[in-house]
């Protein structure tokens, strides 16, 4: 089996994922299609030597639907031999599609392709794709659905995180991205957004505020309050019958942002990068899914870490920085205590809380963020995951070369 | 056969279709009705010379629904009940399609299949009869209307004005059925027919229903529209919010809706037919009609009534004492057409008791369910006096004083004292054996036991219980008295605690026991409503005031002696009463923390936590049992002591027990009752299995009584 090495990881910045968002004006196939050109432009890549384009997208319809993978390809000017291709695991779909992309190289069914992926959420919003999983009462019965803020409220509730805890990890996480920007730790990888012109539409992560304090968070009322009260939290409560009501800690500040935003990862075999002159910086050592109980829903990441440690044969000991991405800061809370991993050693640069979650392209993105840190800081190892609707987990390591 | 339905055409071709099914009191969904009209409307649709049709009742109501009770009687199994459902679509399909116009002349009540008819004609008249009720009742015996009822009322009020006349069963009467949209119009009663072939001739295109029209658009939006997708996940979280899951009929409802407004009606029809009859051979239906239907209305019409006794009417009675029961009595018999006698040691008292029916009079005529001059001729019927001589003429009088023998006995021998000789007296007790209590009476073959609950004015169920001497007159007309105060009666024989007393305090019991053993409340609390009860035990201990429980806990030892059977739960009434002094909700503090008055005020949904200093008292253990295995000892706990009931013949009528069960104390209505989650939900063989594994894990008070278990072992069935 070949190794998977990454070449290249880049991201545009995340636009607010509203009607004023910076990248409102920019349709998403435009998005995806210019940070194509950045990566074939950076490194003169003949695109004709690519083999496939494996695209994370959460609501893959309207302007995101039709195999927006293959469409942003050909708009990208690509070799029409490159083919697309578009994965959804909800939240994690940006690092399933770098998984995917890395698989076909290790198969051999690939030797060069491009993980990553796309979502306006300004544009096409969430839900748009309705779903069985959201509407259809056969499963929403069965699967005693509730939404990920009642999952992430009942895990807060669970393990005892107070507002002050979710609160406070979420003024941290504003802190270290800002401290990220302003010393220029993504200046590599984020790719300015243009018009035609060449005027910058965006460069910087556009919903940061990093005046935030726990102070200022403490305004803020639970998001989940209503939710619950119309039934959520009752049908939580028949899932987790220990539990006499869910606090609902959650809101717009320790959760994380809507956002507009692209990611690619360029991967390859050794021969077919050094054929074109590319420089592996580090390889996927090793990657996971897991299903995990699907009404707490966001319980995933430990397993799925334990299962791609296995996998790579590692013990949680040999990472050395550690990334999950900050859907709610109940999540990270619940993974640092089950892993034993100090706040040090995890999200170092800030995430979701600060910089935002464009669904579908947010695991290619942080996987970009941690090997940026891992060559800045001289570390090696760094296992990426994230926490998935319908109760998964999905997880990939990488390691330095 | 007899003939179901007759019709004449008039000169204009207008044919008047009417629906009299001789053979029943009223028409309903029989197969031969289904049938005949079938071959009625093919009839007329053949006939060129029928331009339009009107279909109305030769009967008081216009079709009541599906006939339960021949339906159970068919082979059980899909294919023979499918069949049948599709027979009435193939009928209802043929109508809106033929070409003709057809409308409804709803002339009385419409329920479930009625209604269902009524949406397949092509415009809807109802007569202006106060009487009339128009709704889908199904959902309430477990099934969801299977004629059409969920796909055509959707594709006519939409999706989510549909939902609550479907999930809900909500009743109405003309007016209100004309301003939702279910039915188009609503004239005099003596136009109704008339004002029917006036509209046909005015509309003779009108023979197309909107759902066959091309182009037709579900109004409110589509199922996959964002709208109605939002719809559809709050609709399944308030229904797994107010059901916990326990009630298949409205989750199929919601999915009959889901699936079937994406279909073209006729493969929706199939759908909502499919999910029909899966209800209906659903053991959860079988048991809900059976204590809901057959069993409710047996009761109701006094079916174990004894004969002898010529019936009853009551226009006078009195009522002693006029604290909360008594007032509460009072009212409702005066709202039953009663002339009410009520008696208190103080006039004041007495005065109190009537301004209590002066309360809800007031809050009726507010709701407009009442007019002024009928609530003040109500409130005139109640008279207030300390004078027993008042009582002269009184046909009935129930005591309802304090839970003191020496009281009730002394109030029983003043009211006798100017009572005719027909007159019967019943006691209101809820503790005290009523066969001791009619040892105070010069009578007691007039005397009987009336167990009301609280509050009187909303609690269905009346316990009626026999002492030993009461006679079959006194209990004949003592039903009557039940049924004119429009409540549903069980009949029980004297006993500690009757019937629902006794089971009730198990459950209760059985929550404190597991808090006993180390189960967090929190699981205890929540297992009970997931188990189908309204309130979880700790709670409703709180309510019913452990102080209280502790008094006839102490009553019984003293009266039992050695009898006395401990409960692991006793020492959990005495912690908290004198250990702990909480005693309850009325104390604001129990195994929950009440919000006072000044939290309420602050935050007007402050609700009751449980108390978190539990946790010191009865520490949680590390492995904490599963939560079906806590409903379990909720349930069963319960069932146990209805079955020693059965056995010690308290109560042997398996339909009342149902009825009781969950009338009295709120047993789990999704079971269809006691009786029927034992027999019909659990299995008979399974329930003793289970049972008995119970008693060796958790106590003899899980032990079957040894009557039940040989009936049991031969196969017999408590409704037989």
């Amino acid at each position: 089996m070949s190794e998977a090495y990454i070449f290249d990881a880049l991201r545009t910045p995340r636009g607010k994922g509203k009607k004023d968002g910076s990248l409102h004006t920019v349709t998403p196939v435009n998005l995806m299609s210019g940070l194509l050109q950045s990566l074939q432009q950076r490194h003169a890549l003949d695109t004709a030597q690519l083999d496939d384009v494996v695209l994370g997208c959460v609501e893959p319809v309207m302007e995101q639907g039709a195999d927006i993978a293959r469409t942003a390809v050909l708009m990208a000017g690509y070799d029409q031999q490159c083919a697309g291709t578009v994965v959804s695991r909800f939240c994690a779909s940006g690092l399933e599609a770098v998984n995917m992309a890395a698989a076909k190289v290790k198969a051999g069914e690939a030797s060069l392709t491009i993980g990553g992926g796309v979502e306006c959420m300004s544009r096409v919003p969430m839900g748009a794709g309705g779903g069985a999983y959201y509407n259809d009462p056969a499963v929403t019965d069965r699967l005693s659905f509730v939404p990920q803020g009642i999952s992430a409220d009942l895990i807060a509730t669970l393990h005892g995180f107070s507002r002050t805890d979710v609160d406070a990890y979420a003024v941290e996480s504003q802190r270290r991205a800002q401290q990220a920007w302003d010393n220029g730790y993504f200046n590599r990888s984020v790719i300015p957004v243009t018009d035609q012109f060449g005027n910058v539409l965006l460069a910087q992560d556009e919903l940061m505020r990093p005046q935030t304090t726990l102070e200022s968070l403490s305004q803020l009322t639970p998001s989940f309050i209503k939710p619950g009260e119309l039934g959520f939290d009752a049908i939580a409560r028949q899932v987790y019958p220990q539990v006499e009501r869910i606090h609902h800690v959650h809101h717009a500040g320790n959760s994380s942002g809507i956002v507009d935003g692209a990611a690619a990862v360029l991967i390859g075999t050794e021969d077919a990068g050094a054929a074109l002159g590319l420089k592996p910086r580090a390889r996927i050592h090793a990657a996971a899914s897991v299903g995990s109980e699907p009404t707490i829903m966001l319980t995933g990441p430990a397993p799925s870490a334990r299962k791609a440690l296995k996998n790579g044969r590692m013990q949680a000991s040999d990472i050395d920085l550690w990334e999950l991405n900050e859907a709610f800061a109940a999540v990270v809370l619940l993974f640092m205590q089950e892993m034993n991993i100090d706040h040090n050693r995890i999200n170092v640069n800030g995430g979701a809380i600060a910089m935002g979650h464009p669904l579908g392209a947010t695991g290619a993105m942080i996987l970009g963020t941690v090997l940026d840190e891992l060559e800045r800081t001289d570390k090696s190892t760094a296992l990426i995951n994230l926490c998935v609707g319908g109760g998964m987990g999905t997880a990939t390591i990488i390691e330095r070369v | 056969m007899q003939t179901i339905f007759t019709h004449e055409t008039d000169r204009q071709g207008i044919a008047v279709l009417s629906w009299n099914d001789i053979g029943a009191p009223v028409n309903s969904l029989a197969q031969t009705a289904v049938s005949a009209f079938a071959a009625a409307m093919e009839t007329l649709l053949d006939d060129e010379s029928v331009r339009g049709i009107v279909l109305t009742s030769g009967k008081a109501d216009f079709v009541v629904g599906a006939n339960l009770k021949e339906i159970q009687t068919m082979p059980q199994d899909a294919t023979t009940l499918l069949s049948f459902v599709m027979s009435l679509h193939r009928v209802l399909r043929r109508m809106e399609l033929a070409g003709k116009p057809v409308v409804a002349a709803l002339n009385g009540t419409a329920l479930g299949g009625g209604m269902e008819v009524a949406l397949a004609c092509h415009y809807r008249i109802a007569a202006d009869n106060p009487k009339a009720r128009f709704g889908f009742p199904e959902v309430n015996l477990g099934l969801l209307p299977g004629g059409g009822g969920t796909q055509r009322l959707a594709r006519m009020l939409g999706v989510q004005a549909a939902m609550p006349w479907l999930l809900q069963a909500t009743q109405v009467g003309t007016q209100e059925a004309q301003a939702a949209g279910l039915i188009d119009e609503v004239v005099a009663a003596t136009d109704l027919i008339a004002r029917a072939k006036q509209w046909l001739l005015e509309n003779p295109a009108a023979n197309v229903q909107p759902w066959d029209k091309k182009g037709f658009r579900l109004p409110g939006g589509d199922v996959q529209s964002a709208k109605i997708a939002q719809v559809f996940m709050g609709a399944e979280a308030m229904l797994r919010k107010k059901t916990m899951g326990n009630y298949p009929a409205p989750q199929r409802i919601l999915q009959a809706l889901y699936e079937g407004c994406q279909l073209p009606l006729d493969q929706a029809l199939q759908v909502e037919a499919r999910y029909f009859v899966e209800l209906l051979l659903s053991d959860q239906s079988t048991a809900m009609i059976r204590t809901f239907f057959v069993a409710l209305q047996d009761a109701n019409k006094l079916k174990n009534r004894p004969q002898e006794a010529e019936k009853k009417r009551f226009r006078k009675i009195g009522v002693l004492g006029a604290g909360m029961m008594g007032a509460g009595i009072a009212y409702s018999s005066a709202m039953s057409g009663m002339q009410v006698v009520l008696l208190d040691t103080s006039q004041t008292a007495a005065e109190k008791g009537k301004d209590y029916s002066a309360g809800l009079l007031n809050k009726r005529v507010a709701r407009k369910k009442m007019t002024a001059e009928k609530a003040t001729a109500v409130l005139a019927a109640i008279h207030p006096t300390t004078d027993f001589n008042d009582l002269s003429g009184c046909e009935l009088v129930i005591e309802a004083v304090f839970e003191d023998r020496n009281i009730k006995a002394d109030v029983t021998a003043k009211a006798e004292a100017v009572l005719g000789a027909e007159a019967i007296f019943a006691s209101n007790t809820s503790t005290l054996p009523i066969t001791g209590l009619a040892q105070a009476s010069q009578r007691p073959q007039q005397f009987i036991g009336l167990h009301f609950f609280s509050p009187v004015d909303k609690m269905p169920l009346v316990e009626v219980i026999l002492g030993e001497q009461t006679s079959d007159h006194t209990l004949a007309w003592a039903l009557d008295y039940v049924q004119q105060l429009k409540k549903t009666p069980v009949t029980v024989n004297d006993s500690r605690g009757f019937y629902t007393s006794r089971v009730f305090r198990t459950y209760v019991l059985e929550g404190m026991a597991l808090l006993q053993e180390g189960v967090e409340p929190a699981l205890i609390e929540n297992a009970g409503r997931m188990a189908g009860m309204p309130v979880g035990p700790l709670a409703l201990s709180d309510e019913v005031s452990l102080e209280l429980m502790d008094r006839i806990a102490s009553q019984t030892r003293r009266d039992l002696g050695d009898a006395y059977i401990s409960h692991p739960a006793d020492s959990v009434v005495q912690t908290m009463v004198h250990t702990l002094g909480r005693i309850g909700k009325k104390s604001a503090q129990g195994f929950y923390d009440y919000p006072d008055a000044e939290t309420l005020a602050d935050n007007k949904d402050a609700r009751k936590l449980l108390w978190p200093g539990l946790e010191a008292h009865y520490p949680p253990v590390q492995q904490q049992p599963d939560v079906d295995s806590v409903k379990q000892r909720l349930l069963y706990a319960q069932a146990v002591e209805a079955l020693h009931c059965y056995a010690e013949g308290v109560i042997t009528n398996a339909y009342e027990m149902d009825i009781g069960s969950v009338l009295g104390w709120g047993f789990a209505a999704h079971t269809g009752g006691v009786i029927s989650f034992i027999e019909t939900i659990e299995g008979a063989a399974a329930f003793v299995q289970q049972a008995d594994r119970l008693a060796e894990r958790c106590g003899g008070r899980f032990r079957l009584p040894e009557k039940v278990r040989a009936m049991i072992a031969e196969g017999r069935s408590f409704y037989s």
